[in-house]
Parts: structure tokens; sequence; C-alpha cells
């Protein structure tokens, strides 16, 4: 038979393609509907959060940080609770990461505060000594790309389905509401940080990329 | 057969795609040279403003080596291994000989492309699939260009039976394909909603699924783009060089196919100890140990290639760097199995002993194939006399010497981590702090980046001498049918 197909490549083709092509079929599809499905009472990222989380990407804070508590006693005494796979229902896309070059950070929430994270962002090394974590001064200069955030959201809202706008739940509405909203839970996380220009900016309307930030690591709980 | 004296082969896709595929790999090298060096002295990473931090570069690296390095040396290589091998040229359909043409620029346009996004910071995050939609349209593209080559050159061919190589590269090509599209399905959300980037996305699956289809591809990626296409070229090019007959078909046959079933199941091991399902993570460590049987069937395959013939490594400094890359190939499939035992990975995950692991396959196994492959095609597509042996074999020890402090760092580093994040002290609490096991690593990551920077140089002597074979060589009269020949 072998030999046959090496004289017929497009059965050769159609053959490789049935081998590799099974193990993904069978480990796959199953799995989908059920891993979905989130915790209870898990709410979606409001789209400053988003805001934050495209930074996050942006930056790739992902090549060095995990999102991912493993269940081990050193790990759950270190980062919290292990994770729990409804938890990431909401994750378009998933940040487990694959290094440890710094902590994981999927509670970092819990155990850190807003003017830690402001310290830490504008200069590590001076926050923790020896860290190798590079400097973000430019967080405190550039401002957050909310029409992207809440492109992001609106499209996990109607693709996705992802419950925005529902009873008690996180409000989406409009791109004007969005927008007011975003300035609003801004303006709570500028009023507790240090840096004045950030201040001076959100007075004006603006949104530094660092009060986005710090909204998403708030919230990663 | 008795055609093939007539064929005149068409080796100038080759030659551009193997210019490319040095170029990047040069730099992609030299990026991973300065990630090493922020690592060990963080200052380094702050140096260019927001364009130059170690996240924006990580992706750049990852991205040039896999892009822009080996899928070019793998578009090299088949444009002169498809060729010979099925005797017929490319010259001789206009119409594929124009589609081959064109994947050069195009493929030009979107390393081009993705090197801004990286150092711009647009990423969709996902490893080895950070590029963002428009240049995955780009990429799919090329890819169904080079199969339109692939399988019209099948079609037009003389010998009826393919060779192995043309087993995986037909492999590699439907691997790739499939990955890569499943991935990268994402929806863009500016024409969804009207707002915001147009190049931006958000991922069809979310959470757990997302991870589970990332990794199938991840460690895919790694398997049609970093194995099965290399395997391609040590099936020819040794032989070939060595003017010897592969060892056994049976034992090329029955690791081929069992490799193709065996690795897609491997993925999993990247998820042990998360959120998807269990079974899953024990088939991946199960299979990954599966894994070892047809990657060293292949190995063995081609080390037994050299039986009686063992001079040759120590006269053919081309014949050692492949006969280094295959034993390096066994040495990273029982290293990769190892991790995925379940116990053992608890320790490796998220340290830098998989950073060591990936580099000891790239490095000695990957790079060292590729560069065999490109000094064997030399003679035959530039006409000319290699022209430095004493330098291939300056460069062989040099990056070997490279290669064995990058991974020893690596190893001794990683493990000392992973046992100190789970260190307790007599009353059961944490021993270290997290930053403990920071400072720790600096004396690693120093003799590692200066593992780096010795294959470097090995790699800008490979490229002087590729040069200076290009146009100072002595010109060849006919081309060498076994040996290549080369200059002191």
């Amino acid at each position: 038979m072998f030999h046959w197909l090496e004289k017929n490549p497009f059965f050769f083709a159609v053959g490789v393609f049935l081998v590799i092509a099974f193990a993904g079929l069978i480990e796959i599809l199953p799995g989908f509907a059920q891993a979905a499905r989130p915790i209870e009472g898990l709410k979606p990222y409001t789209p400053l959060e988003i805001a934050g989380r495209q930074i996050y990407i942006h930056e790739s804070c992902n090549s060095c940080h995990s999102q991912l508590i493993r269940p081990f006693k050193s790990e759950t005494d270190r980062y919290g609770q292990y994770s729990l796979s409804g938890e990431y229902a909401y994750d378009r896309p998933f940040l487990w990461g694959s290094e440890r070059t710094g902590p994981d950070l999927h509670r970092v929430g819990s155990y850190r505060t807003t003017t830690w994270q402001e310290d830490h962002m504008k200069n590590p090394q001076q926050v923790v000594p020896g860290s190798i974590m590079p400097k973000y001064p430019w967080m405190f200069k550039l401002n957050a790309d909310l029409d992207t955030a809440y492109a992001e959201a609106y499209t996990d809202k109607v693709v996705f389905k992802v419950p925005y706008d529902e009873p008690y739940g996180v409000k989406l509405g409009t791109y004007e509401e969005a927008k007011k909203d975003m300035l609003e839970q801004a303006k709570t996380i500028a009023g507790e940080m240090k840096d004045p220009d950030v201040k001076t900016a959100i007075d004006n309307g603006q949104v530094r990329e660092i009060v986005a930030l710090i909204a998403y690591l708030n919230r990663l709980k | 057969m008795q055609n093939s004296a007539t064929v005149s082969y068409d080796y100038s896709v080759a030659k551009q795609f193997m210019i490319i595929s040095i170029a990047l790999g040069f730099i992609g090298m030299l990026v991973g040279v300065i990630l090493a060096l922020q690592l060990t002295w963080p200052a380094l990473s702050n140096l260019g403003d927001e364009y130059l931090t170690f996240g924006r570069l990580r992706p750049l690296h990852t991205n040039a080596v896999v892009y822009g390095f080996t899928i070019p040396a793998i578009f090299a290589t088949f444009f002169y291994v498809a060729q010979r091998t099925m005797k017929v040229s490319l010259s001789e359909s206009k119409f594929l000989s124009t589609v081959a043409q064109l994947m050069v620029p195009l493929y030009v346009i979107i390393l081009a492309l993705a090197v801004f996004s990286f150092l711009f910071g647009i990423t969709t995050s996902k490893e080895y699939a950070e590029l963002e939609w428009p240049i995955d349209i780009l990429v799919v593209l090329v890819w169904v260009m080079w199969g339109i080559v692939m399988f019209g050159l099948i079609g037009m061919r003389r010998e009826k039976t393919l060779y192995v190589s043309m087993w995986y590269y037909i492999a590699c090509f439907l691997g790739i394909a499939m990955l890569y599209l499943f991935n990268n399905l994402e929806v863009p959300t500016r024409f969804i909603s009207g707002y915001g980037n147009w190049y931006h996305s958000v991922s069809m699956y979310a959470g757990t699924n997302d991870a589970l289809v990332q990794w199938w591809f991840g460690h895919n990626a790694v398997a049609f783009g970093f194995t099965v296409p290399i395997i391609a070229m040590i099936y020819y090019f040794l032989p070939k060089e060595a003017g010897q007959p592969i060892y056994s078909y049976k034992l090329s046959l029955i690791a081929f196919w069992s490799l193709m079933f065996v690795y897609l199941w491997a993925g999993g091991h990247h998820l042990i100890y998360s959120t998807v399902p269990d079974w899953m993570q024990t088939m991946g460590s199960v299979f990954s140990i599966v894994l070892i049987l047809p990657s060293w069937g292949s190995a063995i395959n081609i080390l037994l290639t050299m039986k009686g013939q063992w001079q040759q490594v120590k006269n053919s400094p081309l014949i050692k760097l492949m006969v280094f890359a295959s034993t390096f190939y066994m040495f990273s499939t029982i290293e990769g199995p190892i991790q995925s035992i379940k116990s053992v990975n608890a320790l490796a995950h998220f340290t830098n002993w998989i950073v060591g692991h990936v580099h000891d396959g790239v490095l000695g196994w990957v790079v060292f194939m590729i560069l065999s492959a490109f000094y064997h095609m030399a003679p035959r597509v530039f006409k000319r006399e290699i022209y430095s042996k004493q330098l291939i074999e300056t460069q062989f020890w040099i990056q070997t010497t490279g290669i064995v402090l990058y991974f020893t760092s690596m190893w001794i580093g990683g493990i000392t981590q992973g046992l100190m994040w789970r260190a307790t002290d007599e009353y059961g609490n944490l021993a270290y702090s997290f930053i403990d096991t920071v400072r720790v690593l600096f004396p690693y990551y120093a003799i590692r980046a200066l593992g780096g920077i010795l294959y470097l140089v090995g790699m800008a002597i490979f490229i002087y001498n590729i040069f200076k074979t290009a146009t100072s060589g002595k010109i060849l009269d006919k081309e060498p049918q076994f040996q290549s020949p080369m200059g002191a």
C-alpha cells in the first residue's frame, strides 16, 4: 500500500492529512461546549479593563508573566486559589503565558494596590530591588485606545454573546455611554494615583494607558 | 531516469529564498542575543523608548527565526530538492515558475510588515501566531502559492516514485496549512462595530479552548516547521553529500507514518496541570513519550546511513555538521518527552529549562541542518567551490561551544528556579520570595548571553564563507556529484 501511495501523490496527501487531522478532531471538538462555560458570578470585563488588557497584550506582558495558578500548595501559597477553567470564559485571547520570568498575575489584583502598580510600572527596581522588568514611562504619557476597547467589547457582545447590558451586570451601551463609563471608572483609579499629569489628563477627558492597565490588573482576582 | 541528463534545474527561486533566510536568520539571532542581554542587564530594555523593550522584541525574535529564517530555508531547499528528486525543472512550466517567482517579493513584504508591526506592539499575543489578521492573509496566500508549485511540479514529475524528502515536504505543507488556519481564526473588531483600529481582532476561541487550540498549533508548528521539513532536508543532503544510500527504506517508512500520527497528540504537554481536561493532559504526556520512537527512528536511520563511512565525519566538515545535527535531534527528542512526564513538568514548566530545550533543539538540530544544506547547495547554485573548509571547522566549534553554554546554563538556571519556587522552610512556609528566584539567575543569564554571542559569531562566519563562495570561490566546470568541493 505504501509503495502505491508513493506513486500516487494525491492519495498520499489525503492519507497524510487524515492521519494528522485525527488527533485534532478527537481532542479539540468534544471539549468545546463544556470548557467555555463561565463560573457562577463571573462578570465580563468593563470596556476600560479591556483597554487595559489590550495594553497588556500590546507590551507582550504575557511573554514574562503567566496567568495560570497550578494546583500545587507551593503555588496556592504564593499566588492564591488555583485557576479554574470557567474563570477564563471571557478571555479572548487566553493569556496563560509559557514562562515565569516574572511572577504569575492571575490574582495580582487581590494583593497589589493601585499605588503599588503605579510606582512599580514607573520604576520596578525602586519597588522591587533586583527586578529585571523594564520601566514603562510612556504609559504615563500616551492615551489608552478607548475606541478599540469599545469595538472589542461590542464584538464580544454581538458575536460571542458575552452578557453585557444584562440586569445588575456590566453595562456596555452605546459608544457614547461606554466612553462616559470608561472615563468614570478611570477617574476613580486616577483619584488614587499620585502622578499629577495623569490626574490633569483625566480632568481633560483623556485616559492615560497606565490608568487602563491598572484597571485591568486590579480586576485580576 | 534517462531524461535526467537533459533537465537543467532552475535554482533562481531557491537562491533568493536562501538569501532571505540567511539575512533574517542573522537578524533573528541578533535580536535573540539582545533579549538575552536585556534579561541580564534590564537597563538595556529601556534604551529605545517603547520600541525596544523585551516585550516588543521577544515576538520579533521568535517570528524572525520561524518565519524569517526557517520557512524561507524550507522554501529554498524545497525548490532545490523537489526539482532534483523528481527530475523536473521549474523552468519547464511558465505558470509554475511565475508563481514561484512571485512568492519571493510577497514574502519580503510579509517580513517587512511583521518587523514593523512587532516593534509597534501590534500582536495577537498567541505564541508564533502573533501576526494580526491582515498579515495572516498574506501568509496564507504565500502558502497556497507554494502548494500550487509543489503539486504542479509533482504533476509534471519524471521520476514516478516520490523520494522520502518529498513525503516530508508534503506533510509540512499540509500540517502548517491546517494548523495556521485554525489557530488564527479571529474576528476583526472594526468590521463588527465600526470603531477603533482596523487591524485589531479578537480570537474565535475563549479561555481554555483558546489555550487548547493555541498549543495544538504551537506544538505542531514546531513539528511541521522545525522537525518535518528538517528531516526532509537531512534525508536528501546527508546521503547526497556522503555518497551513501539511506540505510533502511522500511525504517524511513515506519518513522514517517508514525511521526504523522503521534505528533499531533503531544500538544497537550504544554498544558499539564492547567485547566484543560485531565485526559488530554495525560494523552499529551503519554504520546510525548511514544514520540521518542518515530523521532529516533529517523535519526538512527540517518546515522546508520554513515555505517562504514565514519571517516567522512573527520574528513568533511559538512558531514560532521549533519551528524552533529541528527545527534542533537535525538538529544532534544529525548529531553522533550522527559519534560512531558507530569511530575517532571510540574518542576520544569514556566522555567528556563524549557527555553534551554527549545534552543538545544533549534540551534543544534534545525539551524545546523539548514546551514549544512546551504553549504551543500552553494557549489551547485553558484557553480563555485566552497570558499573555505577551515572556516566551516572554525564556525562549527564556535557554535558548538555556544550551544553547550546555552543549554547547560538554562538547565541549571531552570531547575534552580523550579526548585526554589516550591522550596519550603521547616514550618512548611515558602522559603523564597519570587525576587530571590530572579536574582539567582543572573550568572546563568550572563552565560546564556555569552553562548548566544558565540553562536551569532559562528553565523557571521557562515555568512562570510557563503558570500566569498558566491563571489570569489574557484569556478567549477561541472557540477559535483557527491562531496561538495571546498578550498582550504
